[in-house]
């Protein structure tokens, strides 16, 4: 038994608290079948870290014979993307600008919604409603991004029509507004959680200066709250950026740099699906591209997990 | 004539009241507006599926005539990858779960692997498309196989299995494992034969909901090369495929507006399909947590 384990009355810091069984597992002896499952167990456990070094591995790997053929300065430099095109261009800008833009979109429409669900949810539904307006919720994020493609096309985008007249079939307005649909369920708990986790107290002391329950919620509990709300709100986005069928299916082929909502763009996903699901020979300038746009995309999601993370991190320390 | 105080005091008081309704209001509105999408959605679905239903589409292979194609092939492709999809992931999740919350003790190399994991439940499915594409289809010669298939939507969906059996693990409390300690019970016994069985409805939740989640993914698949057009069904792990939404994204994608409805058909099954298993999964849910909060 290792002599160096700390009794469990001192120096306990919050994150064992945690984990009640910490202290106790320390105590515990170990046969040699113990130790073998153990190292099973933990090999298993490996696997997530494999998962990831083996996305970043391929993207690079496999990115560099493309890069070997354009350079970085055109990679970042250029504004048109045309690699079906017999005079090709690569310049991300283009994916970038139409991801960006039904990224744009999609917070206009989920951040607002989602936010008003978590504080309706959270601070003024009663138990019954509570009880059937979080499943519906559930369910509405458990429906397939497929599924809102078809939605997208088939039902929003002739009803945007009705409105916008020479709205074309594909466009960035419907599908933003679809990937918004899509993450509002998502806002909406995540968000619904960080006001959960406001002390009572904080919403009690309002009530006692006299605030009515609007001004409680929208001056005490909501700031209170607010790095858990962000750390949503930027969790959402970074889903939005990967989202790849509705795009695919409802905002069109045709990459350019525009911020005009009505037009056909192409995002970064949509455009590795419609190179994968073409017949592109192996080998082509074109099929290397995908794992080139694939890392950008790796990369910006990964930034947001982070930073989402590390907000995360920030107001779980608060209280 | 000057107001009392307490007029002012009064009026100011209803205001702040109103204001407090007209919020509670807009906050209302904009949370059924999710039920409202959801519910138009369906019935805008069913609504373009019903002619398209029928005996004939559920025991159909695709056809270039529509109203001669069906989903028996893409139906079978999907409960294949479904299986195949649960028997690599919940082992794998569970045991990293397991391991992460009964074993490793507090250090970086945890606090690395939970950071990865959080990590990597965000990172987007079109990226482990590639991942299998190259790794699976290519590099470990599988090709455009169900078992590639699977093992793809396995690594997208293990991030799921280990958050949700982690929390079912946590929500054990610790005089259970004290106890069975004290039996004399060895560090596997206590897990094997207290801790997971009492977790298990938790960890049953998490299963169902991830893999509902895998059922529903498309982009992965199209990326490992799942075919469009399968007019067989497949014999083993290793066969070509095609599965629900593969197709459902082919036939929404053809300017055909008989597609259209084929499309709705094939979202109306899948969608049975996913409800059924989320709905357990909430009973489920909701019922553990009321026999918990009972005793």
């Amino acid at each position: 038994m290792s002599t160096s384990a700390p009794t469990p009355t001192e120096e306990r810091d919050p994150k064992a608290a945690e984990r009640p069984a910490e202290d106790l597992r320390q105590q515990v002896y170990d046969s040699p079948k113990e130790k073998l499952i153990k190292y099973a167990l933990g090999a298993c456990a490996l696997v997530s870290v494999l998962t990831t070094l083996g996305i970043a591995a391929v993207l690079v790997i496999e990115s560099i014979p493309f890069f070997q053929t354009v350079a970085l300065t055109e990679f970042f430099g250029d504004t048109q993307w045309t690699p079906q095109f017999s005079e090709k261009h690569f310049g991300i800008w283009a994916l970038l600008a139409g991801t960006l833009l039904v990224t744009v979109i999609s917070a206009i429409v989920a951040l607002p919604v989602g936010l008003a669900s978590a504080i309706f949810i959270s601070e003024y539904a009663p138990r019954w409603l509570r009880k059937t307006l979080k499943p519906s919720l559930e369910l509405l994020a458990g429906v397939p991004t497929v599924v809102y493609g078809y939605f997208a096309l088939t039902f929003v985008t002739p009803l945007l029509q009705a409105f916008i007249p020479g709205l074309g079939v594909y466009n960035a307005l419907s599908a933003g507004i679809v990937v918004g649909i899509m993450i509002i369920p998502m806002v909406a708990s995540l968000s619904e959680d960080a006001l959960q986790a406001v002390p009572d107290s904080l919403t009690k002391a309002a009530y006692a200066l006299g605030a009515t329950k609007y001004e409680a919620v929208v001056r005490v509990n909501v700031p209170a709250a607010f790095s858990g709300i962000m750390a949503s709100f930027i969790l959402a986005v970074s889903r939005a950026i990967g989202e790849t069928m509705i795009v695919t299916l409802a905002a069109g082929a045709t990459p350019k740099a525009t911020l005009d909502p009505t037009q056909s763009i192409q995002t970064m996903t949509a455009f590795i699906v419609q190179v994968s699901k073409g017949d592109t020979p192996q080998g082509t300038i074109v099929y290397q591209s995908i794992f080139a746009v694939g890392l950008v995309l790796f990369l910006i999601t990964l930034a947001l997990n982070i930073f989402a993370n590390r907000v995360t991190l920030h107001y779980q320390e608060e209280y | 004539m000057e107001p009392s105080p307490n007029g002012s005091f009064q009026t100011r008081r209803s205001r702040r009241k109103r204001v407090g309704m007209i919020l509670a209001g807009i906050l209302f509105l904009a949370t059924i507006f999710g039920v409202v999408v959801l519910i138009t959605l369906l019935v805008d679905v069913i609504f373009s599926a019903r002619p398209w239903l029928d005996g004939q589409f559920i025991q159909s292979f695709p056809s270039r005539f529509p109203e001669e194609a069906g989903i028996k092939s893409a139906l079978f492709g999907s409960l294949w990858l479904m299986g195949l999809t649960a028997l690599i992931s919940v082992p794998l999740g569970v045991a990293s779960a397991v391991y992460l919350e009964e074993y490793a003790q507090d250090g970086w190399f945890l606090r690395l692997i939970q950071i990865n994991i959080a990590n990597l439940a965000g990172v987007p499915s079109v990226v482990y498309g590639i991942l299998g594409l190259s790794l699976f289809v290519r590099f470990a010669a599988l090709g455009q196989s169900l078992l590639a298939g699977a093992l793809t939507l396995s690594l997208l969906i293990l991030p799921i299995i280990i958050i949700s059996t982690q929390e079912a693990l946590r929500s054990i409390p610790s005089g259970i494992r004290e106890s069975a300690y004290a039996l004399g019970g060895t560090r596997w016994q206590v897990i094997y034969s207290h801790v997971l069985p009492m977790a298990a409805p938790g960890i049953f939740t998490g299963v169902i909901l991830a893999l509902s989640r895998a059922i529903g993914e498309t982009a992965p698949l199209i990326l490992i090369g799942a075919l469009t057009f399968v007019p067989f069904l497949p014999q083993g792990a290793l066969d070509q495929f095609t599965a629900l939404p593969i197709q459902i994204f082919n036939w929404t994608a053809r300017p055909q507006s008989e597609f259209e409805g084929l499309a709705a058909a094939a979202i109306v099954i899948l969608m049975i399909l996913l409800f059924t298993m989320n709905l357990t999964a909430i009973l489920l849910r909701n019922y553990f947590e009321e026999r918990r909060a009972g005793t």
